[in-house]
Order: C-alpha cells, then sequence, then structure tokens
C-alpha cells in the first residue's frame, strides 16, 4: 500500500511561477494556488519528470516544452453552448438589444479552443446580426488560439453540442453548420468570418477596445480575488455604457469594486452597465 | 476537543439516503465545517442544498468560489465544477477535466483538504460505484489525516467503500447508524 504525497511543495510551485515571470513574461503569481498546484502535479506526473530540478530545467531551457507548460497548466476545457440557458438569454435578451446599433463588438476573452466563439457565431447568425457583428475572441495561449482558428471539434461531442444547441433556442438543423470530416466537424467558413483570434493576457495586457458585450466565463475562478478585481476593472474599461458584462455560473461581480455600475439580469450571470 | 478541523463527506449512488438518515442527527454547533461532494447529475443545482437544508439546523449553502471555509456549516459542492480547499481556508472552484468520469471529483477535495487540514481532517466515503474519492483518501493517509468508509455491508453500493479499503489506510469503518455519533463526538 503505497501512500500518496505530492511530489512538489507549495515552495516549489512558486519557484516555478516566479521563473515563468522572470523568463517568458507569463504571470500566474495571481492564480489560485490550489488549482495551479493541482495542474503543474498533473502534468509532472504525465510527463513522468524525474524530478522537481529537471523538470524545471525543462522548462526554463526546452521552448518547446515551456509552451507546453503553458497549455497544460491552464484549463482548457469548454463546449459549445455549454449552459444552454445563457445562451438562450443572449439570444432572447442581450442580442436583441444589441441588433439596434449599427455595429456590434464583442470581446470574448478567455476564448480557449473557440467553442463559444463559434456558438456566438451561430447565434448572431441566426438573429441576421452576423454580417454587422466582430467577435474578438481572445486567450494567452497561442497554441489554443491556432485550434480554434481552424474550426474543426471532435465529431463524438457533436450530438451533445446539438442537445446544448436546441436546449438553448436554435432555429435549424445544428448539423448544417458543420461538414463531417473523420472524426472531425468542420464548422463552415461563414461562422469564422466575423471571428478575430488573437493572443490577449488578461493579467498583463491592456484595453484594446471598446465593447458592447463582453463575456469571459470560466476564468475568473482561476485567479485571487486580487486578480479578479483587476481583470473586473479592465472590462469595466472596455466596456461601453449599457454594455453587458457575461460571468460564469459560479462567477459574480458583487465583491469587486465596479459592481455598483452594473445591473444584473435576474437569474443570469449577466451584467448591464448603467453608468 | 479540536481533533477535527474538516469533515468531508463524499459519495455517489446510494450516498444521498444517507446523508438524509444522518444530517438530522448532527448536532447543530459542530466546532468544525463539513464539505459534501456527491456526485450529481448537471443542472440540478439548486435542490440538493434545499432537500438537505430541511434535515439539519445547521447551515446549508452550495459552495461559492472564494468563499471561507466556516465551523458549523455544511457546503456543498456545485455540479459540474470540481471543489478546491486553499491554503488561507477558502474554496475554489475548478472546470478542468472530469476525473473519474465525475465532476465534481470526491478526489479533488479530497486531496486539496488532506494538505490543508493535514492530521485533523476527517475523511468519509460514502456508497458509490465508482472509484472516486480512493485516491483521495490515499492523500489523507500520507497527510495524517482520518480516513473513514461506509462499512460496505450497509452501503446500497458497496464498490466505492469496498475499493477504498483495498487501496488505503482505514481508521473507521461505520455502518449508517453509527455515523452521527462519531461525527458529534469529533467536536
Amino acid at each position: 500500500m503505497n501512500l500518496e504525497l505530492p511530489t512538489i511543495t507549495d515552495g516549489q510551485v512558486e519557484i516555478l511561477l516566479a521563473d515563468l515571470l522572470e523568463h517568458y513574461g507569463y504571470d500566474f503569481t495571481g492564480y489560485s494556488k490550489a488549482s495551479i498546484k493541482r495542474r503543474i502535479l498533473r502534468l509532472y506526473s504525465l510527463d513522468k519528470a524525474l524530478s522537481f530540478a529537471e523538470f524545471r530545467y525543462r522548462i526554463n531551457n526546452d521552448t518547446f516544452y515551456f509552451k507546453r507548460f503553458v497549455e497544460q497548466i491552464t484549463v482548457n476545457v469548454t463546449e459549445m453552448f455549454r449552459d444552454p440557458v445563457f445562451f438562450k438569454t443572449l439570444r432572447d435578451v442581450v442580442l436583441p438589444k444589441l441588433g439596434t446599433y449599427p455595429f456590434i463588438r464583442i470581446w470574448l476573452a478567455g476564448c480557449s479552443t473557440g467553442e463559444e466563439a463559434y456558438s456566438i457565431s451561430i447565434i448572431l447568425k441566426e438573429l441576421n446580426l452576423l454580417h454587422k457583428s466582430l467577435v474578438y475572441a481572445t486567450d494567452l495561449n497561442p497554441i489554443v488560439l491556432e485550434k480554434a482558428s481552424q474550426g474543426m471539434f471532435a465529431m463524438s461531442q457533436m450530438k451533445q453540442y446539438s442537445e446544448n444547441y436546441i436546449l438553448s433556442g436554435g432555429i435549424n438543423d445544428f448539423s448544417s453548420y458543420y461538414t463531417a470530416n473523420y472524426s472531425l466537424a468542420k464548422f463552415n467558413d461563414e461562422l469564422k468570418s466575423k471571428l478575430i483570434f488573437s493572443t490577449h493576457n488578461l493579467v498583463s495586457d491592456h484595453s484594446f477596445n471598446e465593447f458592447q458585450l463582453i463575456l469571459c466565463r470560466n476564468v475568473l475562478i482561476y485567479f485571487d480575488r486580487d486578480l479578479q478585481h483587476k481583470v473586473l476593472r479592465l472590462f469595466d474599461d472596455s466596456l461601453e455604457g449599457l454594455g453587458y458584462l457575461a460571468l460564469g455560473t459560479k462567477e459574480t461581480l458583487d465583491f469587486s469594486p465596479i459592481s455598483p455600475n452594473y445591473k444584473r439580469i435576474p437569474a443570469e450571470k449577466i451584467w448591464r452597465k448603467v453608468i | 476537543m479540536g481533533k477535527c478541523d474538516a469533515l468531508i463527506i463524499g459519495g455517489s449512488a446510494g450516498s444521498l439516503d444517507v446523508l438524509l438518515k444522518v444530517l438530522p442527527l448532527l448536532r447543530p454547533d459542530l466546532s468544525f465545517p463539513i464539505v459534501i461532494v456527491i456526485h450529481r447529475k448537471h443542472g440540478t443545482d439548486s435542490l440538493l442544498p434545499e432537500l438537505l437544508s430541511g434535515r439539519t439546523r445547521l447551515i446549508v449553502k452550495e459552495i461559492d468560489e472564494k468563499e471561507p471555509v466556516l465551523a458549523g456549516r455544511v457546503y456543498i459542492a456545485p455540479s459540474d465544477y470540481h471543489t478546491l480547499i486553499e491554503q488561507d481556508h477558502t474554496f475554489s472552484l475548478d472546470y478542468s477535466e472530469k476525473i473519474n468520469y465525475s465532476r465534481p471529483a470526491i478526489d479533488a477535495t479530497f486531496q486539496t483538504a488532506a494538505e490543508v487540514y493535514r492530521e485533523k481532517l476527517v475523511c468519509l466515503l460514502l456508497s458509490g460505484s465508482n472509484a472516486d474519492g480512493v485516491n483521495g483518501l490515499k492523500s489523507v493517509n500520507g497527510w495524517g489525516g482520518i480516513a473513514v468508509i461506509q462499512d460496505p455491508a450497509t452501503a446500497q453500493v458497496a464498490y466505492m467503500p469496498e475499493q477504498a479499503a483495498i487501496h488505503a489506510k482505514i481508521d473507521y469503518t461505520l455502518g449508517i447508524e453509527d455515523m452521527a455519533e462519531f461525527i458529534n463526538l469529533l467536536s
């Protein structure tokens, strides 16, 4: 019977995070500690690292491995139309309001491999708003953005996504949006015509435009409170008056200094900027 | 007596009935928090805390991210997120890959809690049909905490506590009738 003790200490996690900041400019020091430590331990065991020293050396000296490290310690689990009720509110309430504008600018922050970006494109298309919309989909990680820009997702997921789509108020045959290509579903090019995939690091980069809708779902949960407040201020700086901010199911604006400027859509994690 | 700083209860198929029997018998002034991680279908969020709060005088609530872990409360892990415990005794939520086909995974909570509360942690694994929680109990062993399982003979689905008994060092094996008294005496 072997007793399990973690192979990396909290102090060693701090060392790795300090290295990343010093050598690569990636700042993970404001991330929730338990979560990032689990990610690091997972990769350490997945890649069968021989010792902490070897693991650290590789991250600091092998650019290819460093990229893998960043990809693996950030969480890139996502779905199309995840939380269908949320997307139904986007479809029925938020986007029709924005549809009265001559031009719609949307920022999807932390877009990962792009499943939500294509979901939003589909809704915009069905509302006849795609032609006058632009969706900036950003992530800190260039590898996931590369995947996102291909618009290809596992065929095995399509049954689930189709169910989500219908629950979110989708009106078409979901399979009309992609062509099956062996194990992959390739989404129609029209859907990505208004998507701009680009790197942006919420921790270190500034506001780059003004938007009427910002979505950032299940990203803030990985940040400590101070970093959450900082990022929410960045969103506030990037959102027009009467614009909307959408967060994940378990995230909230409530404890943030910007919350007095916002009014929540009842029962949803969507806030409207009222100042 | 201060021998317990936190109790984490994990379970899957057949565990809800156990909770419904045990919760009403708990002292309302427990000196530690109880965190409940049970597998359930995504989308049934609000029902479980409501159901359980009707059975106890302790405050029952679903966990919010970054919330402090306070004594005398019963916290329910939300569906479709992993619940982690931070060194500063707050909760973190995590939407990473499922573990043992489960999110929430009992292992994730047991393992992070083991490192935080160490020998003052008690983890109780109930009835269930997969092996989630077993690695977590091994971590609890490693950090000096107390590993407890439901007596497989009393479990609707014995697999989970059985696997724990095979792979981890179990400090106590409890029948359903003995659980409330055991928990009350930890206070």
